[in-house]
């Protein structure tokens, strides 16, 4: 079953006696969860991503727009009628009931002919413990539990009811970052194992990136990009998602398009046939660059950061936005630096332009990008 | 080390000093006269030691008329007053509109005075000549007949302490359990939500519990204050209360202390200090009760 979010608006009247005009959380946002797949839903804070989230539960009514679970629509439904399972960024984990109460606690509201027998409850919420392994907890209260039990208890709370979809508020912002990533892959497996289709909110673009079959990226309540994770990382739509996606961030440089050669502070480094002319800002992702000593991009080099997997040269460039630009070599690559010099060649799929006023993407002819 | 804790008792020094003149020698003291038979106030001498003193108050008529006044007036109005403070709290937590204008009429009582207070209870009770008291009038209106509630029967008395009684102390009770409400992390609730719960689950499965210490001490507090209920009683009733048949136990002490038929420390002694044994005794039951049900 897929979830459908169709145009989506929120809009929050202005607080206080003084305050003008409205806020706008989220604003036309249409995207789908595709039945059994993990979306990551990625953006800055206060980017709408939990409005996103609550409406999706029906804790907020959306301004405008539908929500359709399958062909369902559940807009105007309350939370309690949609089947929908959440996980709070906190848990909310009741603290004076033990585990088995908490993953009872769901399967307790239920009325009428849905409401199991006592006994097909505590099956159903043992075999959820079972599922996300916390059995040997039943009988502790939430504050004799780690962070990360405490995450799973959670999730089997969410899960017991065999939720149509399954919503996860910053899941892992709680966590050490050590049991972040076993906890994101248990997330992931657990998803797999129950294919519900799941959305989970973060700010963490490795996060989302890691575990997630689509991201859907936003940015002040507007729709960016969505697509799957090496999609959006190889093919940004704008300068926004090319600098939120990708550790160690991407370079953002000021250069300029005449006579189908990118130039940087004037020197020609790049041909970018079919190119619009005219100033651009220039993303290049750190594995972007070849050291080449006869390369047409001179920077000043500042330091060498071996990793030993890889070499990351940290580089000055008077074009370059930032104070500094990164480059990631392969360790066997060496880079030969004269009087405090490199010298690069570009990996043209790993060079984007963007248009200086709209920061949208502009396209260039690049055989090494399949279906650019 | 020797130093450090020779330092830290000179500061307790003044507080302990303090604490010693005023509450242990008294408290001390009042055990030793509660046990001196035939203390004479005058010469300061008494006749030999034992159980007298609380043999003669437990047998005192106005005494005992005094503990079944103190006792009816703290079943009454510890729960009453809780679960109208819960009820109150609960409704004011879950308007938007207006609710600091009535947060403040709620709370308005306990910054009130006194004899404010008493006044406008004899506008309500009282009968003079040319009235019944607006109670009365209003109880006509359902054909009921007048009733002395100051000077008549006892039960009307009664009610009338216990009324006033709920109605002083619920302020400060709404004030704490809307604050303890008000504590209650939002998404406890929407979880709630979220799972379908009804407004009744919720109530008594998740804002009762995560707000129970609170209601435990006021219980304890409300208990101890009933038990030591007096001015409320000269209030109403004026002084000589065990004439109304109207005296707490606290009321006894200090009759017997200062009162009309004073000047028998030994007694107020010892009656001082069954009040005592019985505050302690409720209590240490009240933690009892409570102690396994609060687990946070």
């Amino acid at each position: 079953m897929n979830i459908t979010l169709e145009n989506l608006t929120k809009r929050f009247p202005a607080r206080g006696r003084k305050a003008q005009g409205e806020t706008v959380a989220v604003k036309d946002l249409s995207f789908e969860i595709p039945d059994g797949m993990l979306v990551g839903l990625l953006g800055p804070s206060g980017c709408g991503k939990s409005t996103t989230l609550n409406m999706i539960c029906g804790l907020e009514a959306p301004s405008e727009g539908k929500i359709f679970f399958g062909e369902e629509e559940v807009t105007h439904l309350p939370p309690e009628l949609r089947g929908v399972g959440m996980v709070f960024q906190n848990y909310a984990l009741y603290p004076h009931m033990t585990v088995l109460q908490n993953i009872l606690f769901p399967l307790e509201n239920l009325k009428g002919e849905e409401r199991p027998s006592r006994s097909e409850m505590r099956e159903r919420a043992l075999e959820t413990a079972r599922l996300v392994q916390i059995e040997e907890l039943l009988d502790r209260r939430p504050k004799e539990l780690s962070g990360g039990q405490q995450q799973r208890v959670a999730i089997a709370r969410a899960l017991v009811k065999m939720p149509r979809v399954l919503l996860l508020d910053e899941p892992l912002s709680n966590l050490d970052a050590r049991l972040r990533l076993q906890t994101r892959e248990e997330i992931c497996k657990i998803q797999k194992k129950t294919g519900i289709p799941t959305l989970f909110v973060t700010h963490d673009q490795e996060e989302a990136m890691s575990i997630s079959d689509r991201i859907v990226v936003m940015k002040e309540g507007v729709l960016m990009q969505q697509g799957r994770p090496q999609e959006v990382y190889d093919n940004p739509a704008n300068l926004f998602v090319a600098k939120f996606l990708g550790t160690p961030p991407i370079n953002v440089l000021e250069g300029e398009v005449s006579g189908g050669m990118l130039r940087l502070d004037g020197q020609p480094v790049l041909p970018v046939p079919g190119a619009e002319e005219g100033p651009v800002y220039v993303g290049i992702r750190p594995e972007g660059f070849r050291p080449d000593a006869d390369g047409p991009m001179a920077c000043g080099l500042n330091r060498v950061e071996v990793l030993g997997r890889e070499t990351s040269m940290v580089c000055t460039h008077p074009a370059c936005q930032a104070d500094t630009l990164r480059a990631i070599l392969r360790s066997e690559e060496e880079a030969e630096a004269q009087s405090g010099q490199v010298r690069f060649s570009l990996r043209p799929e790993k060079v984007f332009l963007f248009r200086r006023s709209s920061e949208e993407r502009i396209r260039f002819d690049c055989p090494a990008r399949a279906g650019a | 080390m020797e130093q450090n804790s020779r330092k830290a008792w000179l500061y307790l020094l003044p507080s302990l000093v303090l604490l010693g003149v005023f509450l242990i020698y008294p408290l001390l003291d009042v055990l030793v006269y509660s046990v001196e038979e035939g203390y004479n106030f005058a010469s300061q001498t008494y006749q030999g030691v034992g159980a007298y003193n609380y043999s003669y108050v437990l047998h005192d008529p106005y005494f005992l008329q005094a503990v079944e006044n103190t006792f009816v007036l703290v079943i009454l109005t510890v729960p009453t007053s809780t679960v109208l403070a819960l009820l109150i709290s609960t409704a004011l937590s879950s308007i938007r509109p207006l609710r600091q204008l009535f947060q403040t009429i709620y709370f308005l009582p306990y910054v009130t005075n006194t004899l404010a207070v008493g006044l406008v209870f004899m506008v309500l009770f009282q009968r003079t000549e040319y009235t019944d008291g607006l109670v009365n009038l209003m109880l006509s209106w359902f054909g009921a007949g007048p009733i002395d509630f100051i000077n008549g029967p006892h039960w009307a008395k009664m009610f009338v302490l216990c009324f006033y009684t709920v109605w002083v102390v619920l302020p400060f009770k709404i004030l704490v359990l809307t604050s303890a409400l008000a504590s209650v992390n939002d998404t406890y609730y929407q979880a709630a939500r979220v799972d379908g719960t009804s407004r009744a689950r919720i109530f008594f499965r998740i804002t009762l519990p995560m707000i129970s210490p609170m209601i435990v001490y006021l219980v304890i507090t409300g208990f101890i204050g009933a038990f030591k209920a007096y001015s409320d009683a000269v209030a109403l009733f004026g002084t000589d209360l065990n004439a109304a048949g109207m005296n707490t136990i606290v009321g006894y002490v200090y009759d017997m202390l200062y009162g009309d038929s004073g000047g028998y420390p030994s007694y107020a002694s010892a009656a001082a200090i069954l009040l005592f044994a019985i505050v302690l005794t409720i209590t240490c039951i009240n933690l009892l009760v409570t102690r396994r049900r609060v687990s946070d």
